[in-house]
């Protein structure tokens, strides 16, 4: 346990050391501050246009506006958390093995299981603290504009964190038996493969196509990372949302929690696969 | 009597459909500074990272320290130097050899002062806190040795420790060798430079296609195999054979003969044979065999291609 916990230390250094968490930090503030000001921009906008007297009505088309942008934000969040770990996990084992430096670290008293295990612990707390504080500072930047918050925030932000976690786990299992472009090429794919799959379920879900339903379906059990989006989407939407619109952001299938729980066995299986790959891997 | 440094039993890898190691067979006593070679692709590396755990065996067994390989416990008793040496080049040098200790599992005050003392001892004190980054092929080798020895190890494994190194930087190696040998470590040493097996080894086993074909004994070369090189003239076809009864080799070629000896001792008798024989004899030149001699004639011109 302590080898696991240092090799995961080790990650976070490297990570710190490498700039890739200042890169992801300016990038991320940047990111913010181009939403809170279009978010500005349009919100403004929308109060000249709806009487802030109105009542009622004018109240529920405030919320709505500011639950969509905000899922809007959130969407492209999830989208950088993703590409985070799929880059963080290609590059890591496959990148040590390539250059031999991960030699003199596996040839020391401690099993292949601590590395993967400790660099995939290092990566999970990296991707927390970006997820945590990309999603945190969106929800907090609206919050402070319009005094909103979404339903079930913290549902929502954790099913992101699980979404960057999966495809993490994903790229370091490619990592241990591929080298990283391979990797990079196969993760994106499955990625893009869940994507197409959770609009071909929606507008089958529209149409009631059960067929088109299914399809979805199966591509969410090959690769559960869209899915988790639309629970999260799901989770922090008002419910007035899903019944009048469809956007990227908004969802008509809801995927059940069972998915969910798929989606976190899918998890552990394909991490004790780096595992077991790393294991018997010819260094 | 305690359990060989290294013991393997028709060690072999696979890959593909290519035999890398086709049976390694060999034993190394501990506290034993042992030569491991061969010509380019003879499976040095390949058998080396088996004995590391860092290449499953496809069959046959090994043991290190008297456990099989792949025993956690006795990787703490053991020292790496990698050929194709890349180290985390983020960290600096003492952060590199704290974390290389901590994985060892070394109580944390004695890696300290173990550190320092390394550090001084491949002259790298002055660059403890640079991040090894800035470091060049020759330091990073320095450090790469360091690292090895951070948990006196037992046995340790250097795979061309002196590849990127100056001459004075190869001086250091073959120092440092020397001082395990003294304090019982037992040194298993893949290289190219024979000049430096040569000096620095015990042992020496030749490695051709992944098995061992010939093993020698470093000390016997200096007074067993000679070669001496004899200028002399009037030498007559029967004194050129009576000279057989000291050497089954005899080269002769104008007035000049070459042929190797068992022992040293016999070149007086020699002498004296010539001058009964009437040869006027104007040079006599023992000269020892290298090992680069002996490689050669191991594994054959062509390298065992």
């Amino acid at each position: 346990m302590t080898k696991i916990w240092i090799l995961a230390r080790l990650t976070f250094r490297e990570a710190m050391r490498r700039r890739i968490v200042l890169t992801g930090l300016i990038l991320g503030l940047l990111f913010l501050l181009v939403f809170s000001i279009g978010f500005h921009l349009i919100f403004v906008a929308m109060g000249e246009e709806v009487d802030p007297n109105g009542g009622a009505l004018a109240n529920i088309a405030r919320n709505e506006t500011s639950g969509f942008l905000l899922l809007a934000g959130l969407y492209a969040i999830a989208f950088l958390s993703v590409a985070m770990g799929a880059l963080l996990g290609a590059d890591t084992l496959a990148g040590e093995i390539s250059s031999g430096s991960i030699q003199t670290i596996i040839t020391k008293p401690l099993r292949r299981s601590d590395v993967v295990l400790g660099k995939w612990l290092g990566f999970a707390g990296l991707l927390g603290l970006y997820s945590l504080l990309m999603s945190g500072g969106t929800v907090l930047s609206v919050f402070l504009q319009t005094g909103f918050l979404p339903r079930h925030m913290l549902a929502g932000i954790s099913l992101i964190y699980l979404e960057a976690l999966l495809v993490m786990t994903v790229s370091l299992a490619g990592s241990s038996a591929m080298p990283a472009l391979a990797t990079g090429g196969m993760v994106f794919g499955l990625y893009g493969l869940a994507f197409l799959g959770g609009w071909i379920e929606q507008i089958g879900a529209m149409l009631n196509n059960q067929t088109a339903v299914r399809i979805g379906i199966v591509t969410s059990l090959i690769s559960p990372t869209e899915v988790l989006w639309r629970r999260a989407s799901f989770e922090m939407q008002s419910p007035l949302a899903g019944i009048m619109t469809m956007t990227p952001f908004s969802t008509v299938s809801v995927p059940s929690m069972l998915m969910v729980v798929y989606a976190i066995l899918y998890l552990v299986v394909v991490l004790s696969m780096a595992v077991s790959t790393f294991q018997h891997r010819d260094i | 009597m305690s359990a060989a440094a290294i013991k393997t039993e028709q060690l072999r890898k696979v890959f593909g459909d290519r035999a890398a190691v086709k049976g390694l067979t060999l034993q190394v006593e501990q506290g034993e500074v042992f030569g491991f070679l061969g010509p380019n692709g003879a499976g040095k590396t390949t058998s080396m990272k088996m004995l590391l755990g860092l290449v499953e065996p496809t069959s046959g067994t090994a043991s290190l320290l008297g456990m099989p390989i792949g025993h956690l416990a006795t990787r703490a008793q053991i020292g790496f130097l990698p050929e194709h040496f890349r180290f985390q080049d983020w960290l600096t040098a003492r952060e590199f050899l704290l974390l290389h200790g901590e994985l060892l599992g070394m109580d944390s005050r004695d890696l300290r002062t173990r550190l320092e003392e390394l550090l001084e001892r491949v002259g790298l004190s002055a660059f403890r806190n640079k991040l090894l980054r800035t470091f060049s092929k020759g330091m990073l080798q320095r450090i790469g040795l360091a690292q090895a020895l951070l948990n006196r190890p037992a046995l340790v494994f250097l795979d061309e420790p002196t590849s990127g190194l100056d001459p004075v930087g190869r001086r250091l190696v073959r120092d440092i060798i020397h001082e395990l040998k003294e304090q019982g470590t037992c040194v298993f040493l893949n290289s190219h430079l024979l000049s430096e097996i040569e000096v620095t080894c015990d042992r020496v086993a030749f490695i051709r296609h992944g098995e061992v074909i010939r093993v020698i004994e470093l000390a016997s070369l200096d007074q067993n195999l000679s070669l001496v090189t004899i200028r002399a003239a009037g030498l007559t076809p029967e004194a050129l054979a009576g000279l057989a009864k000291w050497s089954q080799n005899i080269q002769a070629d104008h007035g000049q003969l070459t042929m190797t000896i068992q022992k040293e001792s016999d070149l007086p008798e020699i002498t004296r044979y010539l001058v009964a024989q009437q040869a006027e004899v104007y040079a006599l030149t023992p000269k020892r065999i290298s090992l680069e001699e002996i490689f050669i004639q191991t594994v054959g011109e062509d390298g065992g291609l």
